[in-house]
């Protein structure tokens, strides 16, 4: 069993406040597309601190590590094949239409 | 300490074996909310990509400033369940206590900022249904972007209304010392639940709230 020290835990939720302080004021800046990847790539940090730390991941066995991995790459799949789908419509024109 | 039942399960080895099974178990039932959820969020990424400005027209009607506010508390209860878990791997009924009840509070404090949003919709008629009233362009897709707002949200919260009952079952526990360093599981897997929750939300708000903030409707 790992007891994490109260320090750690302290610095993590510092890190998720300052990276939530960062998400909002980035959002009203002009940047484009890169407005969306900076967003989601700060709630994708934001969560990986979380299971790791808060969520004790990072201490935990082998076989817990591979299903969460593997849960991780299920979602993807959803993401990478529906949107391959979405994007992709129209790319090719249909025979006989 | 006082407990009614041996610590240690008949179908199990050692405490550590039924330890880390209970935590499994609870990954993967977080897995099937990460794919339930997961569907949710495929759903709104792809009508965002195709109704784009209607979206970003719904995002302006949002309250930036509440749904941060909500994104604090929310983090703050995780800090503060982490703690209690800690507190319960320790032994420590006093802080178990103390920090549940605080993470109880927090999430009440989240689902009341959460009702005075949902009551500014219902005010704006922003509400999808036959009250729907939206007078700049595409009305339809900014009426697709709260029936995904109030879906996504309201599961959310549903989320958080079961977390605050199943603290306030595990609270008449933790006061009777029930959890300690050789049995803590309901704790840490209600943790593990709790933070999960966390995360939905720390997704929810940049995708709902902030996209599309700096362009011009």
């Amino acid at each position: 069993m790992h007891v994490s020290p109260l320090r750690v835990y302290l610095l993590i939720f510092s890190a998720l406040m300052v990276l939530t302080l960062t998400t909002v004021l980035v959002a009203f800046q002009h940047l484009g597309p890169l407005n969306d990847l900076v967003a989601l790539g700060i709630a994708g940090t934001k969560m990986t601190l979380v299971v790791l730390y808060f969520m004790h991941a990072k201490y935990s066995t082998r076989l817990t590590k591979l299903v969460l991995a593997s849960g991780l790459a299920w979602l993807l799949i959803l993401f990478a094949f529906t949107l391959s789908d979405y994007v992709s419509r129209g790319w090719l024109g249909v025979a006989g239409k | 300490m006082a407990s009614p039942q041996p610590l240690l399960a008949h179908h199990f080895d050692t405490l550590d074996q039924q330890r880390e099974s209970a935590s499994l178990g609870m990954w993967v039932f977080l897995i099937t909310e990460v794919m339930f959820f997961g569907g949710l969020f495929i759903a709104y990424i792809v009508y965002r990509t195709r109704s784009h400005a209607g979206f970003v027209a719904g995002s302006h009607e949002l309250n930036v400033m509440l749904g941060a506010i909500n994104t604090v508390v929310l983090i703050c209860s995780s800090l503060t369940m982490a703690i209690a878990v800690r507190a319960s791997q320790l032994g420590d009924r006093r802080t178990l206590v103390r920090f549940l009840v605080l993470t109880a509070i927090l999430g009440l404090t989240f689902l009341g900022i959460k009702a005075v949003e949902y009551q500014e919709k219902f005010a704006h008629h922003l509400v999808p249904g036959p009250h729907f009233a939206w007078h700049g362009t595409t009305p339809g897709t900014v009426q697709l972007f709260f029936s995904l707002y109030f879906v996504m949200t309201g599961l959310h919260a549903l989320h958080m209304i079961v977390g605050i009952g199943l603290i306030a079952w595990l609270l008449p526990r933790s006061m009777r010392g029930r959890y300690g360093p050789d049995y803590h599981h309901p704790i840490e897997c209600f943790g593990l639940y709790w933070h999960f929750v966390d995360i939905v939300w720390i997704f929810l708000f940049p995708l709902l709230y902030l996209l599309g903030r700096s362009e011009h409707v």
